[in-house]
């Protein structure tokens, strides 16, 4: 965090600079600016004061509480102990004894609402691939809030938060957008307050292959190194400009570079992470995490190092040639490095299992002596994913003043035979096994078979 | 009659002969023993396999004087996982074609398509997949142009060239809505396609040596003759399908075609229609952890589809794994099931039950009921002795035998683990750790 706050830093005293040469020369984008265009109008839910008694509770920061007391009101938490922290007058005093607790889980890498349920033409938003750099687009004007996958990664996933990416034919794909995962009306009603946005970049395989496919650049892996320097040195021109002409996808590397918009960058071979780290290094700008980086156990000091986070799957491999590397102990090698660990889904279904991909990760590791512990593991799918989303000093995490998003696990949430029995977004209960009717069902499924079943 | 047939009857003959020269006798001692047969794990049981087959299973089975015991003190023992309708062995990289064997674009031929030829014990996925236990997998051809995809083969995946258990043991056909799509735009083209198919198939089978077909013909003499063996139940048709709508038409085909082998692979919707998919005696093939409507003929997915078409009745097995979805998370999706049992509302697999979803259940429904995916005497020596719970997600396999020929466990993936254990180049490159 503190990393991220001197990079704003830097990026706002360049601005300052640019400015300051020109001084006359009023920035008509300043003029224009107004409070945040398609603004969250997510508003909590109301709650009622809860306390949850007796469970095991992992705080996603490598805490671990047997017997443990977890104390939530206003939408915040207000207390994390031991069996001896007094439980308030006026709280739902609900009996932990037998299960776990942990934060709400978060999903880093997500096309849900952007390629929905069902998977059709008619609603397959989410790849501009019409040019190989779309900077300019966002990922929330293609959100279908009634993909009923949102739900299924509540009700199963025990999914709380969740950042929505464009997809990777494009070497700047667009901004993400960042989701509490609470069903709305509007992509406006589900955006997380004050979360930063994102730019998904991709690099490797795809973009040189769709665009190589129609005959353009870029075609090779040089190519895609090319078309994306480019950018950043007309983005660079642009950011020192006086903005007279706004250019959309401009303003988003523009954010990148001032350290206000973070990047998620799709990568998988490691020697392309180490080419793109340098390339952020020429243009000032952070890498914030690799995504479906399955060969990040090659450069797990690299990662540390640069303080990157590498967004995951736990064995994924084969699918394609720069996926062919992938192993198991991906994510317990990055551990023993001291490297960010991330585990993210990219998957509909997967989505619903974040924790049991981070177990199997973690017993792949211990199978080669690196032992990671539990309350480690789960932050690797609620701290750790928050952290490199911009929003850690928010949620994912189980301390006093940070959003109550919780869950409550029938079982240890790394065993195959546990799910979510109750989840709360922000203190207001969205989920309970035992009530049929708490839980979201999308106008899709309204009236069809299958309508509010157990899914 | 052919040598077409006779090449079948050589093959039946070879069925499961084990790798005799290797296999040793041995017997795992004091584990907990699940049988596979769906009941529970048995608690200090033994499991006794000589000449390639397991002869025992079970408490109270004595070793015999000379037998080499394998102590599984806290471990668990099962058979060896049977991976129903997988991709197993057709591609190194999924995505690079060239490397690719699933299906074939530009192929004239479709249902005379038959995997064997490019069968690959070598493959790196077949190493990984047996160091997750899986021992046994039924190999399926991939749909390009056509509703046929081809035959697909009954494997073992040991660490031999012999890899073929059966070949031609099915054929597959896709109805539903991508079957539609193949067949020229509708589910009404799918099955006036099959419909012709069979009727292709019969008359060219029918023909006396020498003789011409008629012209006014869509397939191939070849494949009118590979779907011959589906018309009079020789070989098992294996019918992609997802709506409570669509499995009805393909249960009704038994009326025109009555010897039809059909199983069901997909059946998302098959919790809806479950007592007629049960009375008809059809088995289903499908991947349990489907529960979002991807589709519009899968708008009822629910995970609990599984245990309620077996609590109606159908014999269910877990498969279809290909691409992403590995064979070696079979065990995770049958936890997965059991773990349904404590959510109100839905139904899921006992343990025992759900080990049987990817062990006996698939061999079953493959033809190696008995044969495969049990531990019974008689069966092949298939076993598979775990760290702990079998379908735990930190649990694995310690040591596989097939046909009673402990395997070897490493791979490629294992080498790169060992290579980057640490990232130490201070005196060589990596490049020299191997």
């Amino acid at each position: 965090m503190r990393r991220w706050a001197s990079l704003a830093a830097l990026g706002a005293a360049l601005t300052m600079g640019a400015h300051g040469a020109d001084a006359k020369k009023k920035d008509k984008r300043e003029d224009a600016s107004g409070p945040a265009p398609y603004a969250s109008t997510y508003k909590p839910y109301p709650g009622r004061p809860t306390a949850l008694v007796g469970a095991t509770v992992y705080d996603g920061r490598g805490g671990r509480i047997d017997n443990g007391t977890v104390l939530f009101e206003g939408g915040r938490v207000v207390g994390v102990g031991a069996a001896d922290l007094a439980v308030p007058s006026g709280y739902d005093r609900i009996d932990g004894r037998g299960k776990f607790v942990t934060p709400g889980v978060i999903d880093i890498h997500s096309h849900l609402g952007v390629y929905p349920s069902p998977s059709i033409e008619a609603l397959s938003d989410g790849n501009e691939m019409t040019s190989p750099t779309t900077p300019d687009v966002w990922a929330e004007h293609s959100v279908w809030p009634q993909d009923p996958g949102f739900t299924r990664a509540l009700v199963n996933g025990g999914v709380t938060s969740l950042q929505i990416l464009p997809g990777s034919a494009n070497l700047m794909g667009g901004r993400a957008v960042t989701l509490k995962n609470v069903a709305s009306r509007t992509v406006q009603g589900m955006k997380f307050p004050g979360a930063p946005y994102s730019l998904k970049m991709a690099c490797g395989e795809n973009p040189k292959r769709v665009y190589g496919g129609k005959g353009q650049k870029p075609s090779t892996r040089m190519g895609n190194f090319a078309v994306n320097r480019q950018a950043w040195i007309d983005a660079r021109q642009y950011m020192e400009g006086d903005h007279a002409e706004r250019d959309l996808g401009k303003d988003t590397l523009e954010g990148v570079l001032k350290g206000e918009i973070m990047v998620q960058n799709h990568c998988y071979r490691a020697d392309e992470m180490a080419l793109v780290l340098d390339m952020a290094k020429e243009f000032g700008y952070k890498v914030t995490a690799f995504h479906h980086a399955v060969e990040a156990y090659k450069i797990g000091d690299l990662l540390r190092a640069n303080d990157v986070c590498a967004a995951i799957w736990a064995d994924w491999y084969g699918f394609k040639m720069e996926a062919y590397d992938g192993i198991p102990e991906n994510a317990a090698l990055l551990a023993k490095q001291g490297a960010c660990v991330v585990i993210h889904s990219d998957d509909e279904n997967g989505i619903q299992r974040l924790n049991q991909a981070a177990a199997r990760a973690q017993a792949a590791g211990r199978r080669i002596g690196v032992d990671v512990p539990d309350a480690q593991v789960v932050g690797w799918f609620t701290y750790n994913a928050a952290k490199a989303m911009g929003i850690g000093e928010k949620t994912g995490s189980l301390e006093k003043g940070k959003m109550a998003d919780v869950v409550l696990w029938n079982g240890n949430p790394l065993s195959v035979y546990s799910r979510p029995e109750k989840v709360w977004v922000d203190g207001a209960l969205m989920y309970d096994a035992a009530d049929p009717k708490r839980k979201p069902v999308s106008d899709f499924e309204l009236g069809q078979p299958g309508e509010g079943d157990v899914k | 009659m052919s040598r077409r047939l006779v090449l079948a009857a050589a093959l039946a003959a070879s069925f499961l002969a084990p790798c005799a020269a290797f296999a040793q006798d041995f017997a795992v001692t004091n584990a907990t023993v699940a049988t596979g047969d769906g009941g529970e794990p048995i608690a200090n049981g033994t499991v006794l396999v000589r000449g390639g087959k397991v002869v025992a299973a079970g408490a109270g089975v004595a070793v015999p004087a000379g037998v080499q015991t394998v102590d599984g003190s806290g471990k668990w023992v099962t058979p060896g996982l049977f991976s129903a309708v997988t991709d197993l062995g057709l591609w190194d990289v999924e995505g690079v074609d060239d490397s690719n064997d699933t299906s074939a674009d530009k192929s004239p031929f479709n249902a005379a398509l038959d995997v064997v030829p490019a069968l690959n014990p070598a493959s790196e996925h077949i190493g990984v997949s047996r160091e997750g236990g899986v021992t046994r997998a039924s190999v399926t051809p991939f749909n390009a142009e056509s509703i046929f995809a081809g035959q697909g083969a009954l494997v073992d995946l040991g660490a031999d060239p012999a890899m073929v258990v059966k070949g031609r043991a099915f054929q597959y056909v896709e109805l539903g809505e991508s079957g539609g799509r193949l067949a020229g735009g509708s589910r009404v083209a799918a099955h006036a396609a099959l419909r012709n198919a069979l009727r292709e198939a019969r008359e060219a089978v029918a023909l006396q040596p020498g003789a011409q077909r008629q012209g006014d013909v869509l397939l191939t003499r070849e494949d009118a003759l590979a779907l011959g063996r589906v018309i009079d139940g020789t070989q098992a048709l294996y019918v992609g399908v997802e709506r409570a709508a669509d499995i009805r038409s393909v249960l009704a085909l038994r009326a025109e075609f009555p010897k039809l082998d059909l199983v069901l692979v997909g059946a998302t919707e098959g919790w809806l229609v479950a007592s007629e998919i049960a009375a008809a005696q059809v088995p289903v093939i499908t991947n349990p952890m489907h529960d979002l409507p991807a589709s519009f003929e899968m708008l009822a997915a629910t995970m609990s589809n599984v245990g309620r078409m077996k609590k109606a009745g159908v014999k269910v097995a877990i498969g279809m794994f290909a691409g992403s979805d590995q064979p070696r998370y079979a065990p995770q999706q049958a936890g997965n099931l059991v773990a349904l049992g404590r959510i109100q509302g839905a139904t899921g697999l006992s343990w025992g039950e759900a080990l049987a979803a990817i062990t006996s259940v698939p061999a079953e429904i493959s033809g190696l009921g008995g044969k495969a995916g049990i531990l019974a005497p008689g069966a092949a020596g298939d076993v598979v002795l775990w760290d702990g719970d079998p379908l735990e997600l930190s649990s694995a396999p310690v040591a596989v035998w097939i046909d009673g020929v402990k395997q070897p466990l490493g791979n490629r993936q294992s080498r790169l683990r060992e290579r980057y254990k640490d990232l130490d180049e201070t005196y060589q490159p990596k490049a020299y750790a191997w």
